[in-house]
């Protein structure tokens, strides 16, 4: 018979799990409220400058000669993958399936014979990534955006990216993060950063567009304009990455521990209710030693 | 009355400002240039300046910005700045002793790289004090 003593101490330690558990729900969604309206804040500026960005792009192309950040350094030998994950854990399958899209690109490229590097983005992808691709690791940043997620710190891990591209040390580079989609529901997402895939303006009304792009000054010219604003939405689409991530993590980590409550009550009933019958037992059994004593006088 | 343009400052967390106004003054980095409604298309990239907001004659908002780009369409001119300050939030002061740390600082650094990033932020840092001089010369 289970000891009355230990499932009450039990019922109490799962009852402190459940308010902690609950207390981080709360506290994951005024974050990822925040987090949320940070990606929203974002949109204008990424939007404008992916504008721009075509409107040069289509202007350049005709010439043949774009920068290396767009047309790429014409080899695909070595890629270079910016893995973003958070820096804390308990936030369901986040991280897991991160590192799941991660070593599966890894493996990917590897089987065709290319060369991969591993820059990551938050504690929990490095330490996961390092039991099976140490070696690749070339670069690992942690607690980015710890307290509220700055561009600063996306453009800390743009210029290194660019630096190591100026170098010649990758000609490729892809970006594994979680797009936000609902609190539920975050989807593992790789986008390539390097070199860039233009938006040029949909097939559907190339004519109407193209006139509109044709008319443009520029000032110095296209090229070095270009040259200003590449890296600048390098950094921008690391920072979109960034935010996506922020928001998904809070979004995960609130679903998580949602249902850690959930189960933690389901657990303290399934308890309470042993407990009681327990006790019952207990009552019965020194009942019927009380009753039999007393008849064998 | 001539048209209006519809002017918006965007830094890289937010949409700063989005309004109609008479003219703006944009500090491009091969002259400053006014954008009256009816402008040519241009894009542009920007110096570290002020960018002044002019309501009939008068200025209404001059923000400082560290650089970025300007796309002016007839109707429209969007600023997209690394860093946007409104000139009246400037401090002399502060701007003085970062100016100072970062001259030692470059003084300090090793690598020629890390110095360019350096005199890169000083540049920013004495424009911001001119634009604080230009400013106070107004009043």
């Amino acid at each position: 018979m289970p000891n009355l003593k230990d499932l009450k101490n039990r019922i109490a330690s799962v009852q402190s799990t459940r308010k902690i558990t609950s207390a981080m729900k709360m506290v994951a969604a005024s974050k990822l409220r925040r987090a949320q309206e940070q990606a929203e804040a974002g949109g204008p500026y990424a939007e404008r400058m992916g504008r721009m960005l075509s409107s040069l792009a289509s202007n350049v192309q005709d010439s043949g000669n774009g920068p290396k950040l767009m047309t790429g350094t014409g080899a695909d030998q070595v890629h270079l993958l910016v893995v973003v994950s958070s820096d804390r854990g308990l936030c369901g399958a986040f991280n897991g399936s991160i590192v799941r899209e991660a070593k599966r690109q890894i493996a990917r490229l590897q089987g065709e014979g290319k060369t991969v590097k591993v820059l990551t983005v938050g504690r929990k992808g490095r330490d996961q990534l390092r039991r099976d691709y140490a070696s690749l690791i070339v670069e690992s940043y942690e607690d980015v955006g710890r307290r509220r997620l700055s561009f600063a710190d996306a453009d800390m891990v743009a210029k290194k990216v660019l630096a190591m591209f100026d170098a010649g040390e990758f000609d490729v580079c892809s970006v594994v993060f979680n797009k936000f989609k609902s609190a539920i529901s975050q989807i593992v997402t790789v986008q390539q950063l390097i070199p860039f895939a233009v938006p040029v303006a949909a097939d559907a009304a190339p004519a109407a567009t193209d006139e509109a792009k044709a008319i443009y000054e520029f000032e110095p010219d296209e090229e070095q304009i270009l040259a200003e604003l590449l890296p600048r939405n390098l950094s921008i689409q690391i920072y979109r990455a960034l935010l996506e991530s922020a928001a998904s993590e809070q979004g995960a980590r609130m679903t998580a521990m949602d249902n850690a409550t959930r189960n933690a009550g389901d657990m303290i009933n399934k308890l309470t209710i042993t407990y009681n019958r327990t006790r019952q037992a207990y009552i019965t059994k020194e009942l019927i030693e009380i009753i039999s004593g007393a008849e064998a006088l | 009355m001539a048209d209006k343009v519809e002017f918006e400052l965007v830094s890289p967390e937010k949409l700063l400002k989005s309004l109609p106004v008479d003219m703006v003054v944009v500090p491009g980095t091969e002259g400053d240039f006014g954008v009256l409604a009816g402008h040519s298309p241009l894009i542009s990239t920007l110096r570290p300046g002020v960018i002044d907001v002019y309501e009939g004659e008068r200025i209404v908002d001059r923000v400082f910005v560290a650089g970025g780009f300007a796309e002016v369409t007839e109707t429209r001119c969007t600023v997209l700045a690394e860093e946007a300050v409104a000139l009246t939030d400037l401090d002399r002061a502060s701007v003085e002793k970062s100016i100072k740390d970062l001259s030692e600082d470059s003084d300090d650094s090793k690598s020629d790289a890390e110095k360019a990033a350096i005199e890169a932020k000083l540049a920013v840092a004495r424009a911001k004090l001119d634009a604080i001089g230009t400013s106070s010369a107004a009043h």
